[in-house]
């Protein structure tokens, strides 16, 4: 079986903390991580390569830095690393992105392609499922586990609110999943040693099968009109009473606020 | 494309064995809202088999004009029989704007339509405003939410956007408001249909969602053991309210983690929060800050909840239940 994950390298969001003076993000010293859903997807490749053999590749788009989460794929165990980079991609917003990366995708022949649930930068959940509509796949999303059957059919646990369902689908097909899917193992120490040694392909547009006016900022259909820090709201009163007292202020706060008649 | 072909706000009304969920009554209601503002009209898709009788409480909660489609296809959720309906009616209606629930289906849904119609979708909105050009302004959290972003679609239609359930606010269902409820033919291309549903499942514990509940009584560390979320429980009925807590007490193991409020449980936005002897950790602030109204109790006077409480009570959060418990049910 053939696997591609699609991976991205994204700020540590539990790290980043907003100045108080200026209302922007600070992120300088905020580690970069590969994304948390990923790293799952990217281990429960290696599971089925692990059972069934395999052959895994990860793909990334991203600036040069981005080297970084391919080479902690090498380590983890993948057989082959693609880093899309050009500036042609730059300024892409969901849609833009999935279409570089389906572009790259119609390029490699594979059974299943694995991508995050979303990623913690923008937890959009988008892309995913619009490279598989790119490529004309079936896709399952909140994907929680999967089974193959050896010759060419998945079944698939897909969470939902209320529980889960199982699902059937046959290869090739699109799958996204949830970094409660499983516990992504860490990276071998010889693994980490080769993982310098390997070849990471460096591929531009000019490697990829995709229409120029779909890419970047001119093939992106949002844009971001304004952002800003989140308000802190003011704090509101406090009161340091007797219990009975105490109960008596909330009382009349829900009645202030129509809770209570 | 010409943007003046456009119009309307349309809505996917999202249904589980035939019930319609919160979620669509709660976009109905912002739709409404918009729609009066653009002095445009509010069309709702209802998708799924032998569920007419469930049009009309569409029309009363702010719709003007349902689009049933009725099919088997369409019984329970998959994702290629429902992209095929909602984009034929987008080729053939032109809507101005979309609006889809941010759920499971609907953030599978969403993603799949925007790509193969080409447009533009913002996920998981908190906001929904109309710009000067009568342009969608869809707001949402980055970043961990840590930033917001406003997010506009210029050149592409339908304007499409992901709203998260319990975010926006159902109108009262109105009886006398009059609509169409129209029958929906949709042509589906069934050699497309490669993912086959086998079974649902439903977990126990998973069936009460905390985000739905108008009030919530949360319970911390403060709360100290079993016999304090009994307490709650109490205060609870009285109120009406759903039960939740902080991490620390899911995971101790006084209560289920389906309850969990923060930043790796859930998202709330209830009218009315109650924080009892939570001290206010950022990932549990995360999970709550745009609630209405935060009533936070807690022995300690610097405890972190209070920053964001409207109205802080420093004291025993136990004695606080109890007494408070008992001055309701009067």
């Amino acid at each position: 079986m053939k696997i591609v994950v699609c991976i991205k390298q994204v700020p540590d969001t539990t790290e980043i903390k907003i100045d108080p003076k200026t209302g922007t993000l600070i992120r300088d010293g905020v580690p970069s991580i590969m994304n948390p859903d990923d790293k799952s997807g990217l281990e429960m490749a290696l599971q089925l390569k692990d059972e069934n053999g395999a052959h895994v590749t990860v793909i990334t788009m991203g600036p040069p830095q981005a080297d970084l989460i391919l080479r902690e794929a090498y380590a983890m165990g993948v057989d082959r690393a693609i880093h899309l980079t050009d500036r042609k991609f730059a300024g892409a917003d969901t849609l833009a992105t999935s279409h570089a990366l389906a572009g790259a995708l119609r390029k490699i022949d594979f059974d299943l392609l694995i991508t995050g649930r979303q990623a913690i930068d923008g937890d959009t959940a988008q892309v995913g499922p619009q490279i598989a509509e790119h490529l004309d796949l079936p896709q399952v999303s909140y994907l929680q586990d999967l089974k193959f059957d050896g010759v060419k059919t998945f079944t698939m646990k897909r969470h939902i609110e209320e529980g889960y369902q199982m699902l059937e689908v046959d290869a090739p097909c699109v799958v996204t999943v949830l970094s409660s899917a499983n516990k992504a193992r860490y990276m071998s120490v010889g693994g980490i040693v080769d993982a310098y040694q390997k070849e990471v392909e460096v591929w531009g547009f000019n490697e990829i099968e995709v229409d120029e006016a779909n890419l970047g900022l001119k093939g992106s259909p949002t844009s971001v009109y304004k952002a800003f820090a989140r308000g802190l709201k003011p704090a509101g009163e406090l009161y340091e009473v007797e219990t009975d007292e105490a109960v008596g202020i909330i009382i009349n706060k829900l009645k202030e606020k129509f809770i209570l008649n | 494309m010409n943007l003046e072909e456009y119009k309307g706000i349309y809505v996917f009304i999202e249904q589980r064995e035939g019930e319609i969920q919160n979620v669509a009554f709660e976009l109905l209601g912002q739709a409404r809202k918009l729609a009066d503002q653009l002095n445009d009209k509010v069309y709702a898709m209802l998708f799924g088999h032998k569920i007419a009788d469930k049009a009309n409480a569409l029309i009363t909660h702010g719709a003007d004009e349902v689009l049933l489609v009725d099919a088997p296809e369409l019984k329970d959720y998959t994702t290629e029989p429902y992209a095929q309906a909602i984009c034929q009616i987008i080729r053939e209606r032109k809507p101005e704007s979309l609006l889809i629930g941010a759920t499971t289906i609907g953030r599978d849904l969403g993603p799949r339509v925007s790509a193969r119609v080409g447009t533009g979708l913002t996920a998981d909105c908190t906001k929904i405003e109309i710009g000067e050009k009568g342009e969608m302004l869809m707001t949402r959290p980055a970043f961990g939410g840590n930033l917001m972003a406003t997010i506009i679609c210029k050149n592409h239609r339908p304007q499409m956007g992901t709203v998260r359930p319990g975010v926006l606010f159902a109108m009262d269902a109105d009886a006398s408001r009059k609509g169409e409820i129209v029958n929906y033919e949709v042509k589906f291309d069934a050699s497309k249909f490669r993912v086959k549903l086998l079974e649902t499942v439903k977990e126990e514990s998973d069936l009460i969602d905390i985000t739905e509940a108008k009030i919530l009584v949360s319970g911390g560390r403060g709360i100290g053991n079993k016999e304090g979320f009994t307490a709650m429980d109490g205060l609870a009925k009285t109120l009406d309210a759903e039960v939740s807590a902080s991490r620390a007490m899911v995971d101790a193991g006084y209560i289920g983690h389906e309850r969990q409020v923060g930043q790796t449980g859930k998202t709330v936005r209830p009218d009315l929060y109650f924080a009892f002897g939570i001290s206010g950790a950022i990932q549990h602030v995360a999970g709550m800050e745009d609630s209405d109204l935060i009533i936070a109790v807690n022995k300690d006077k610097y405890a972190p909840i209070f920053q964001v409480a409207d109205l802080g009570i420093v004291g025993d959060a136990k004695q606080i239940i109890s007494k408070l418990t008992e001055r309701l049910e009067k």
